[in-house]
């Protein structure tokens, strides 16, 4: 089981949210923002919490693409391989991207935690292609070259 | 809601049925389906039940309540293409290893592939393997077979408010499988086994025991002596196109014997053991006033269900051991001396309706320097198996009486079947002498039925004895919020997990559908063993009075488990 800090933060969470089992969803992204993934203990404690079944809350968590079971990197990469980024090359980026921090379509987070790589379907800045987010901080018309370079001074900056 | 649907040209009136699909089978016409069990919530996934309406759209039936005047068309070319693409692509994507199956002759993928004439499948075949998961005692679950219907989750979620299993992920990717992707046994599951019972296919089966009891019997140096539940014997003549609650113990005896049991004796012996212990277990709680409500412990899957959710109730849970496990303590106890003597070891073999019982053999308080009171658990449907595999003609055959000391049983150890059994079996005992005959006609008929909760209030030595019978864990669970929250209040809580009690048990052969008419008809068998019985209280059967004479006497501690 997990700590007693750890206990509270979620009470905290689900109490806020009047342990309503129709919140569920709500309550597992503040437990994923929280901790970049979404713990099985938690998840148990928080099926308890609500009056579901341990069964029925790893069916919501693992319908929904954004959540995670594994613990995800500092820095999440995505990469948009919408229609409009595809044709304007990002799968090269994604490759690029792969092979700087040694992984694959199977291993996409890195053994040290900081970077996760995801392909998102669209991202909604078409304009822009091709487009990636780090955190949430967009980068349009980006490169192979200028990704690694990127990747690179984050790498420094982590040190 | 009343009116008229024209069903294939025909005018068909509708009073109250719930949706199309209930109306175009009553009918007449065998609507297919996969995912639909009237008793469950409506889920929609396979989408067999389709028809065409006039305006040419092609709509679920079991998702649709009948409108007036509405048209519809159960066979179109349109139709019956989809229904066969449906077939197709579930074929492609099940292991089609038929004759292997534990399931086959009787699954409903099967037979309907069959139905729809499908001989070819033009779609590959995928080739995705997933382990088999054989770590329950109870039930296997292979999920190559699984056509993710939903039944199963459906069962466990709304009848059995249990919850093991669950769909995960999405898309394409979707599988049934409890939470975490763990192994059954590592799971909540109380091993009851309606998953079983509601599954189409070969995904989930029993964990099948035949084996060993080939083997055992095959051994020479092993004495079998078995013992048979009382809803066994209204339920496996199904199997052999009887009906629903025909009572075969007769044939099952004469079966047993020449499938080379040595002895066979009634499972209700046990129960009339446990009426005993557990009605003078009640009055010593009612005279201290003391972990009331006490709640029955025959139920294995309720015990199981009691600890992951409720640890708090232990206290207030019988000690009684449940029927098998007390008549498996007498037969070792007796049958032990008999070992010592001749050199050969008595096997306990013990032929139910249930799965969960599987499970209980093997607890730990079961066991004693190595010694189990119960060695296999052979399901109903175990039972069937092995008749056919011998080719034994089970309706020609000659019935035999069960063997004596143990074939001796009250009609209250009988009814322990079905819910409601074992408070009418208790209160047999209690109300004893206290009521006249008519009156006790009239609790006894409040316990009875299939409501799902059903209440009595009897005036026992001037204090009112409040009781409560529900089936169906869901609603045993609900009455343990309603006690917790101080809406109710009872001294004695009968819990049997399954709907209707053991008579609908997981081991049970699976009819088509298994409906509240096969219920009641499985009910009635046993109530009809009753009515011919003599001997109506456990205490007067005089069986059991020797054994308090003989075994048990300052000894009747073994019935029951220490926790402390």
């Amino acid at each position: 089981m997990f700590n007693a800090e750890v206990k509270e933060k979620v009470d905290e969470i689900v109490i806020r949210h009047n342990c309503n089992k129709k919140e569920l969803i709500n309550i597992i992204q503040e437990i994923q923002k929280l901790y970049r993934y979404l713990p099985e203990d938690v998840l148990k404690y928080i099926a308890f919490k609500l009056d579901i079944s341990d069964a029925k809350i790893y069916g919501v968590a693992t319908f929904y693409e954004n959540f995670s079971l594994e613990p995800k990197g500092k820095y999440i990469i995505k990469i948009c391989d919408g229609t409009a980024c595809h044709v304007r090359k990002s799968i090269p980026i994604l490759n690029a991207i792969r092979k700087e921090l040694h992984l694959n379509d199977k291993k996409n987070t890195t053994d040290d935690f900081l970077f996760t790589v995801e392909t998102v379907s669209c991202l909604g800045a078409c304009g822009l292609a091709p487009v990636i987010t780090i955190n949430d901080q967009v980068y349009p018309k980006v490169t192979p070259q200028f990704v690694v370079e990127l990747i690179n001074d984050i790498k420094k900056e982590a040190i | 809601m009343s009116g008229i649907m024209i069903i294939d040209g025909k005018k068909v009136p509708f009073t109250n049925q719930k949706n199309i699909l209930s109306l175009i089978r009553d009918s007449g016409i065998d609507l297919p389906t996969f995912c639909y069990h009237s008793e469950l919530s409506i889920y929609g996934a396979c989408r067999m039940c389709s028809v065409e309406t006039s305006k040419g759209d092609i709509i679920a039936t079991c998702a649709e309540k009948p409108k007036d005047g509405m048209e519809i068309f159960t066979n179109t070319e349109r139709i019956r293409k989809y229904r066969k693409m449906i077939l197709e692509l579930l074929l492609a994507n099940h292991d089609r290893d038929c004759t292997a199956c534990e399931r086959t002759g009787k699954c409903q993928l099967q037979t309907l592939a069959n139905r729809y004439g499908l001989r070819k499948i033009r779609f590959n075949q995928i080739n995705e393997v997933n382990d088999i998961d054989d770590s329950s005692p109870s039930i296997i679950r292979n999920s190559n077979k699984c056509i993710k219907c939903g039944d199963c989750v459906m069962v466990c979620e709304e009848i059995q408010g249990v919850g093991a299993l669950g769909f995960a992920h999405r898309g394409t990717d979707v599988k049934i499988m409890p939470a975490f992707n763990k192994k059954l046994s590592e799971t909540n599951c109380v091993n009851c086994g309606q998953c079983r019972i509601v599954c189409p296919t070969g995904a989930i089966t029993i964990n099948n025991t035949t084996d060993k009891v080939w083997n055992a019997i095959y051994d020479k140096s092993k004495r079998i002596v078995a013992q048979i539940a009382p809803a066994v014997r209204v339920a496996l003549g199904e199997e052999f196109g009887l009906k629903p609650g025909d009572v075969t113990i007769g044939k099952i005896v004469a079966v047993l014997k020449r499938l080379g049991v040595d002895e066979v004796y009634d499972t209700a012996v046990g129960a009339d053991l446990t009426v005993i212990e557990e009605t003078n277990e009640f009055l010593e709680r009612i005279n201290q006033n003391k972990n009331l409500p006490l709640f029955t412990s025959c139920c294995p899957a309720w015990v199981k269900f009691a600890e992951n959710k409720y640890p708090e109730l232990m206290d207030n849970i019988s000690t009684c051991k449940s029927p098998q496990q007390m008549f498996g303590t007498v037969v070792k106890k007796i049958y032990g001396e008999l070992d010592k003597k001749d050199g050969k070891e008595t096997i306990m073999l013990s032929i139910m309706p249930c799965t969960a019982k599987k499970a209980e053999m093997n607890r730990p308080e079961f066991e004693h320097d190595g010694i189990k009171e119960v060695d296999i658990v052979l399901t109903t449907q175990g039972l069937s198996m092995m008749i056919k595999e011998m080719g034994i003609d089970f309706n020609d055959i000659e019935e035999e009486s069960l063997d004596m000391p143990f074939g001796m049983t009250s009609g209250a150890g009988i009814i322990f079947g079905t819910t409601g059994g074992v408070t009418e079996a208790v209160l047999r005992r209690l109300l004893k002498n206290k009521f006249g005959k008519d009156d006790c006609e009239i609790i006894f008929n409040s316990v009875r039925g299939l409501e799902n909760v059903k209440e009595a209030t009897v005036n026992y030595d001037g204090r009112d004895i409040k009781i409560a019978v529900v089936h169906g864990l869901k609603n045993a669970d609900d009455i343990i919020r309603q006690i917790k929250s101080g809406e109710k209040n009872y001294d004695l809580i009968e819990v049997m997990a399954c709907r209707g009690g053991c008579i609908a048990g997981g081991g049970q052969p699976v009819p088509k559908v298994i409906t509240r008419e096969t219920r009641i008809m499985r009910a009635k068998g046993l109530y009809s063993i009753d009515k011919t019985r003599q001997i109506k209280n456990s205490e007067d059967n005089h069986i059991v009075q020797k054994l308090y004479e003989g075994v048990l006497k300052d000894n009747n501690q073994i019935l029951h488990i220490h926790k402390h």
